[in-house]
């Protein structure tokens, strides 16, 4: 990689084209590029939050469209995750000191039983990837587990991974305690994992079933939207 | 050529595995979250149960009840320090079985992924790797097994840390991986690569294939996708019994035994070796595949239609093996 790498030198690239080689660098998962090329942005008086959206998370955007359609893995996404960790960690700092609109606050975790995260992790790291705060339960959560996190973060989603076919109906269990104690509708709730289906999501009566890590982030920020929408009708 | 599953594979044209051990294991009462490898040491009679089953449903090979055996799966269940144990005791279990039986039966053992990201993309290195393999696989060969199953595997770096630990050990194996994805691993293995990856091996698995991923359909076609390339290794096609739905309160998997015993011929006509089922085979499935296997007479390799009209069709439209399947991105300018 490093033999060509002299080809391009990010800070002689116009910005908009600059913008355009971080969703490339993103793409190929290059950390180091993705930093420099934030603190470029930055010193090009860019607002934080501006290199957040436009560089980063349509950067993100493209690599999960590539691996919703079958065409990135997860070993490239979570390339390209570790690189929009890098620019996180510069602009994180600077998105709370300018007082950036947050994206939403997701907690999630494996259902009660079930210890198989690495979808769960998937999400959480695309998630982020796409800017929005994430709590991570861990695995084998009780429903206390995500209605005390939920609370306490003042988060907008929960998110329930199950890898199980014996596990996933401890989703409606989550689902129907938040019903009775009339905190439903509070809340975002998806749902995910591999042997779930879109049935199944409204079976237990989940806002949604996300097929895939892609597919959760695009889910989220179209719900978040919505909430948005109905806060400034309302 | 002195294992008995080398000595099968040349006397008989296909040879049939098991089904499910742990939607079965959870038939018995074994809970959600719970150990299924710690029933090896506190419901040993279960265990013979699950064992008995596909040995009377014809099984010509069976599991060994230790697919989370290594530390890392085992560790979640505090129970990492046992692992030399519940192996030997899964293992030994297996042979006491197969030894009672009045036919030669294979005692596979079962190893399943660590579940953990490898480095570099994540923090398990290949050293830790075969570490936590190899003592899985000293206590399965001390238990008595005959020979040493990975399955389920996603990514190459893992089978290949298995092989190695088989190698260690002394043992003879056999590795499936899990074609999940768009017809792919979940790390983007196709069918073509892993018989590129299978063949430069040091330590040669003495079978290989695909087990569990999504319905029988799609496991057909990654068959498909290693026998056109020829292998001179033994394919081995264990899938699973339709897909789970969810039906009043349980989860029920769709396939019957009719479209079980329909997939295992399709499985034998598409050049597969070894076949059996994974998730939600049941003994009933496995008699109704061992009859059809024994009185339906081979034919030819069946097309992709045919196993989509027959079977149900593919939850994606390529397997990343035929050029067909989406293309990568163009980057403006390549940096690699």
């Amino acid at each position: 990689m490093s033999d060509q790498e002299d080809d391009i030198i990010l800070s002689e690239l116009e910005t908009a084209e600059l913008v355009l080689q971080m969703h490339d660098d993103l793409y190929d998962g290059l950390k180091e590029e993705i930093e420099e090329a934030v603190n470029i942005l930055l010193e090009r008086g860019w607002e934080p939050y501006q290199v957040l959206t436009e560089a980063l998370v349509a950067g993100m955007t493209i690599v999960g469209n590539d691996f919703r359609d079958g065409i990135l893995f997860v070993p490239e996404v979570l390339l390209a995750a570790n690189a929009m960790k890098g620019g996180m960690f510069i602009l994180k700092p600077l998105l709370v000191a300018t007082g950036a609109p947050r994206m939403g606050k997701m907690v999630i975790g494996t259902v009660k039983g079930d210890i198989h995260d690495i979808g769960k992790n998937l999400v959480s790291m695309m998630m982020e990837g796409a800017g929005f705060e994430v709590v991570d339960l861990g695995i084998n959560n009780p429903v206390e587990n995500y209605l005390e996190a939920a609370v306490k973060e003042e988060a907008d989603i929960i998110g329930m991974s199950a890898l199980l076919t014996t596990t996933m109906p401890y989703m409606k269990v989550v689902i129907d305690t938040m019903i009775a104690k009339g905190i439903r509708d509070d809340y975002i709730v998806l749902v995910g994992g591999a042997p779930l289906n879109e049935e199944f999501g409204r079976a237990i009566g989940a806002d949604a079933y996300c097929r895939d890590a892609a597919v959760a982030v695009e889910t989220a920020k179209d719900f978040i939207s919505r909430k948005h929408n109905q806060l400034a009708a309302g | 050529m002195s294992d008995v599953l080398s000595r099968l594979l040349n006397e008989r044209d296909w040879l049939m595995a098991d089904g499910a051990t742990g939607t079965t294991l959870f038939n018995m009462g074994l809970q959600a979250g719970d150990s299924p490898e710690l029933w090896n040491a506190d419901q040993p009679d279960k265990i013979r149960a699950l064992y008995q089953g596909a040995v009377d449903a014809g099984s010509d090979i069976f599991l060994c009840n230790t697919f989370g055996g290594t530390a890392a799966r085992l560790k979640l269940h505090d129970a990492a320090h046992r692992v030399r144990e519940l192996n030997r005791l899964g293992a030994a279990l297996g042979r006491e079985v197969a030894d009672a039986a009045d036919r030669t039966v294979v005692v596979a053992a079962s190893m399943g992924p660590t579940g953990e990201i490898m480095a570099p993309m994540g923090n398990l290195t290949h050293e830790i790797a075969v570490e936590m393999f190899h003592e899985q696989a000293e206590g399965l060969k001390e238990g008595g097994a005959d020979v040493i199953w990975v399955e389920t595997i996603s990514a190459p770096e893992e089978y290949r840390a298995a092989a190695e630990a088989c190698k260690l050990a002394g043992m003879p194996w056999v590795g499936t991986m899990s074609f999940d994805t768009a017809g792919r691993t979940m790390m983007g293995v196709t069918s073509a690569d892993m018989v590129t990856m299978v063949g430069k091996l040091d330590h040669p698995p003495l079978a290989f294939g695909a087990n569990c991923g999504v319905g029988s359909s799609d496991l057909l076609r990654t068959v498909l996708g290693f026998t056109a390339l020829a292998p001179e290794i033994p394919v081995v096609a264990k899938g699973n019994a339709g897909i789970p739905k969810y039906v009043e309160g349980h989860i029920h998997y769709d396939g019957t035994p009719e479209l079980m015993a329909e997939y295992a011929c399709m499985a034998r006509d598409s050049g597969a070796r070894i076949i059996g089922g994974c998730c939600g085979t049941t003994t009933e499935h496995l008699k109704a595949m061992r009859a059809a296997l024994e009185t339906h007479p081979a034919g030819p390799r069946p097309t992709l239609e045919a196993i989509a009209e027959t079977l149900g069709g593919f939850s994606s439209a390529s397997d990343g093996t035929d050029g067909n399947g989406p293309e990568a991105r163009t980057r403006r300018r390549r940096r690699s």
